[in-house]
């Protein structure tokens, strides 16, 4: 009797839990689906949803009218650059904090946290003036450095929460068995941290692909990545539905699957170790 | 068994990325404290001279500012109230027995990687146009009037894109925590006859009191800074323009700095206010 009460239950909340699921995803996956239309039946009275010709003309249409390779390559960049140049950062930093702590480590990491509280809009003016003067607007070096520089600090949290859960015993039986600082790094350490290197560098490449203020403001025709080739679409000569949606999809697609991979990562990356 | 000498390697590995910090924060702060109390025009005569608080001033009584501020607290305060709800019911039926939790949970927190720029013109084009939208269609469908969304209910338009973004985050969070409450409790209530809302209100919401706070402290961080979806929806027209916009029209499009920056001074105040209340609850983690 209770088996069947509970497996109706089971029931239940499946369908609810799938219905909203889908819900959500809905506006993604009409995307997706209209990417495959054709223009004119992406604008269809009543909407088709799935018995239209499926077609890949708006791919080859975005790929080969709108220099999609260049904007791509500049996500990947600014993205990967920024992320690995604030890995080489804070990998030591994370390090000492984590294995030699002083008194003043709790402090350190608190402000590092305070400074990614910064609302970039109050510094949007002195950014932009020194990137004219250093002539790297519209450059994507600048775009590396400052996206390094703003997700710095949860690159070093999230490295030190990874750091500090390997046991420091393991630390001091390489060093009673003779093994050299070296060694002690290289073998011992390194291979216990990769995980969470990994993890950090994938968070932080998702929040760098997707970062859309200083990237629509200091990028024009150069170095804009895909945040701003998509924003050119919303003049209104840019109102293709289909080619929108393929463009778009292409430009989600790759950070959605990463994206899955480190949701469970997410939750202590993005809440500074508050929430695990 | 920290030795001097590692004492002082801790230090030379934490300094690049100190230095590094350190100067991202004082050289442009120090930078926007000193255009604010100038009146500095760059294409309009350059440096005109030091003026005091004068744009302190003129910005706070700007006809502007507090229509601003009001769709700033109104953007905020709607999302907020909006994920945090649906967070926890979400995140309270995705706890549930199931087949296919794995999925779903994958369905749910796609939102959060779609950048911003491609969320805000998909809704805007595909499902709020007043023609083509899906949303006008569904209307349509009911006999009602296409509502032009994003110029009648702009900022609720706003509101539901930004929410749709952010709810997957809160549900994600919300989710570990619920998934960290000891069950025996809920059975013992269950058991002793406490039904369903009760065993919500007193045991469920307090265990997920401070995951809460954590997610109405961050994302009031990053919605006080929402700018791309106002950027690419509405440009800051029927009644969407929040501090953060004020701020970049009055900087980057009229040129304004000197005023612009008296904003952006503003902005960082409200922002740091925030900020304590979220340092404190982190704060106290590092302790433990």
């Amino acid at each position: 009797m209770a088996r069947a009460v509970s497996q109706r239950r089971k029931i239940l909340f499946t369908v609810a839990a799938w219905s909203v699921g889908v819900l959500i995803f809905f506006p993604i996956l009409w995307t997706i689906l209209t990417s495959f239309k054709t223009e004119a039946q992406a604008i269809a009275d009543p909407p088709i949803f799935l018995g239209f010709d499926w077609t890949l003309e708006n791919y080859s249409a975005v790929l080969e009218r709108s220099n999609y390779g260049r904007f791509l390559w500049n996500s990947i960049i600014i993205a990967g650059g920024s992320t690995l140049l604030g890995i080489l950062v804070a990998v030591p930093a994370a390090w000492s904090m984590a294995f030699v702590p002083s008194k003043r480590t709790k402090d350190i990491l608190l402000w590092m946290l305070s400074t990614k509280m910064l609302p970039a809009v109050g510094v949007l003016y002195p950014i932009y003036l020194l990137c004219i003067h250093l002539g790297v607007l519209d450059s994507k070096i600048a775009l590396v450095f400052i996206l390094m520089l703003i997700n710095l600090p949860i690159i070093v949290w999230m490295l030190y929460t990874y750091f500090k859960e390997i046991p420091s015993e393991i630390l001091e039986a390489a060093r009673m068995d003779g093994a050299t600082l070296k060694e002690e790094l290289l073998y011992v350490l390194t291979p216990m941290a990769i995980p969470g290197i990994a993890s950090t560098i994938l968070l932080n490449v998702i929040l760098a692909w997707n970062e859309a203020f200083w990237t629509l403001n200091l990028t024009a025709a150069k170095a804009a990545p895909l945040t701003a080739f998509i924003a050119s679409y919303s003049s209104p000569e840019g109102l293709f539905y289909a080619k929108l949606s393929a463009a778009s999809t292409m430009a989600i697609a790759p950070i959605l699957i990463l994206g899955w991979f480190s949701q469970k990562q997410l939750v202590s990356g993005l809440t500074f170790g508050a929430v695990k | 068994m920290a030795t001097h000498h590692s004492r002082s390697a801790a230090r030379l590995m934490m300094a690049p990325a100190v230095v590094l910090l350190l100067g991202w924060m004082l050289v442009p702060l120090t930078m926007t404290l000193y255009f604010s109390f100038k009146k500095y025009l760059p294409l309009r005569g350059g440096d005109l001279g030091w003026v005091g608080f004068d744009n302190y001033v003129r910005f706070v009584s700007s006809s502007a500012f507090w229509p601003s501020v009001l769709t700033t607290l109104t953007i905020v305060g709607g999302v907020l109230v909006i994920t945090v709800v649906f967070g926890v019911l979400l995140a309270i039926l995705l706890n549930q027995p199931m087949w296919g939790q794995g999925f779903v949970r994958i369905l749910v927190i796609a939102p959060f990687f779609v950048m911003p720029t491609v969320s805000a013109l998909v809704w805007k084009n595909m499902f709020m146009d007043p023609n083509y939208g899906l949303l006008a269609h569904l209307w349509e469908f009911f006999g009602a009037q296409p509502v032009e969304w994003l110029s009648q209910a702009s900022l609720q338009s706003i509101v539901m894109i930004v929410s749709w973004q952010w709810l997957p985050f809160a549900t994600l969070i919300l989710l570990t925590a619920i998934q960290s409450l000891d069950s025996e409790q809920l059975e013992a209530a269950e058991m002793d006859g406490a039904p369903a809302l009760m065993r919500f209100a007193f045991i469920t919401l307090p265990h997920l009191g401070r995951a809460i706070a954590v997610v109405l402290l961050i994302q009031t961080i990053f919605l006080l800074s929402i700018f791309a979806e106002i950027f690419v929806t509405t440009g800051g027209a029927f009644g969407t323009k929040t501090l953060t916009y004020l701020i970049f029209q009055r900087v980057l499009e009229s040129q304004n700095v000197g005023l612009g920056s008296a904003g952006g001074v503003y902005a960082i105040i409200l922002a740091n206010i925030v900020a304590i209340f979220l340092m404190r609850i982190v704060g106290k983690n590092l302790d433990k």
